[in-house]
């Protein structure tokens, strides 16, 4: 899977636009995820998952911020979240399963908030890169 | 069997009670062939499926749209007894139309994200959750006679 020309230019307009966002996307991307795929509460018992939390806002913010850098370095997002893959290779450990579920709950909170946004275009780009992401962060497991 | 609480069935009916089937489904089947372009392996007889625009105004995209939404309106009006509503949809799906479950649940997460446009905020954490609980099972269901 190769992300094209275009399929570039559509994430980099999505996070463009979303611009001071991000970081509250990040926070309702998780809320989501652990609402609708609970299983995926098991990588933080040590967190408050409660609604408003500040520990969630917090990931949230980190979650955010790394598909921000890997817009802004699109033709390398392997090379830009190298530090952020040996953390999930060596000590995270996230089931690869669980990146497919991330990428659904972040295209749907771009879905709710901005719809005119999500072109069916700009959708499958989305999906393509966030799905480049999740292969990154899993490249270096075995 | 699949226990539905009360506030799921609640959110299930509101959503579905403002839904368009024929637009939403247009939609999502269109969706599932622009997102993911190998779900379009099921489809050598639509025509004009080489551009996102091909597919969107593809007459037989949006009828067959339309059919499989419908259906997802059987689904909802028997929560209770899914298996046995779709039990020869899930025949025919594998010995007559060859289709990969997988893909079923591809067309749930792109109905997640197209009702999920619509409804912007109202379409709030748990009414996702129970969405996705829903398409998952209705996932299942359809995948359940296969052999």
């Amino acid at each position: 899977m190769v992300l094209s020309a275009a399929d570039k230019t559509n994430v980099k307009g999505v996070f463009a636009k979303i611009g001071g966002h991000a970081e509250d996307y990040g926070a309702e991307t998780l809320e989501r995820m652990f609402a609708a795929y609970p299983q995926t509460k098991t990588y933080f018992p040590h967190f408050d998952l409660g609604k408003g939390s500040a520990q969630v806002k917090g990931h949230g913010k980190k979650v955010a911020a790394a598909l921000v850098e890997a817009a802004n370095h699109i033709d390398d997002i392997a090379g830009a979240l190298s530090k952020l893959s040996d953390l999930h290779a060596q000590k995270l450990r996230v089931d690869p399963v669980n990146f497919k579920l991330l990428g659904q709950c972040f295209l749907v909170v771009v879905a709710c908030h901005n719809p005119a946004l999500l072109t069916p275009e700009v959708h499958a780009s989305l999906d393509k890169f966030l799905c480049a992401v999740g292969n990154v962060l899993t490249a270096k497991y075995r | 069997m699949v226990h539905w609480s009360a506030e799921e069935k609640q959110l299930i009916s509101s959503v579905w009670g403002k839904v368009n089937v024929e637009e939403c489904g247009a939609e999502a089947l269109a969706r599932l062939l622009i997102v993911y372009p190998w779900t379009q392996r099921f489809f050598d007889n639509f025509g004009n499926l080489s551009s996102p625009t091909a597919i969107i105004g593809n007459p037989k995209v949006r009828a067959h749209g339309k059919k499989v939404l419908t259906s997802f309106g059987e689904a909802i009006k028997n929560l209770d007894n899914l298996k046995a509503t779709y039990s020869k949809l899930s025949e025919l799906h594998c010995d007559k139309l060859h289709v990969d479950p997988e893909n079923f649940r591809l067309l749930g997460d792109i109905l997640v994200i197209v009702l999920a446009a619509h409804f912007g905020k109202d379409f709030t954490p748990s009414c996702q959750a129970t969405w996705q609980k829903l398409v998952g099972v209705v996932a299942h269901a359809l995948a359940h006679k296969y052999h």
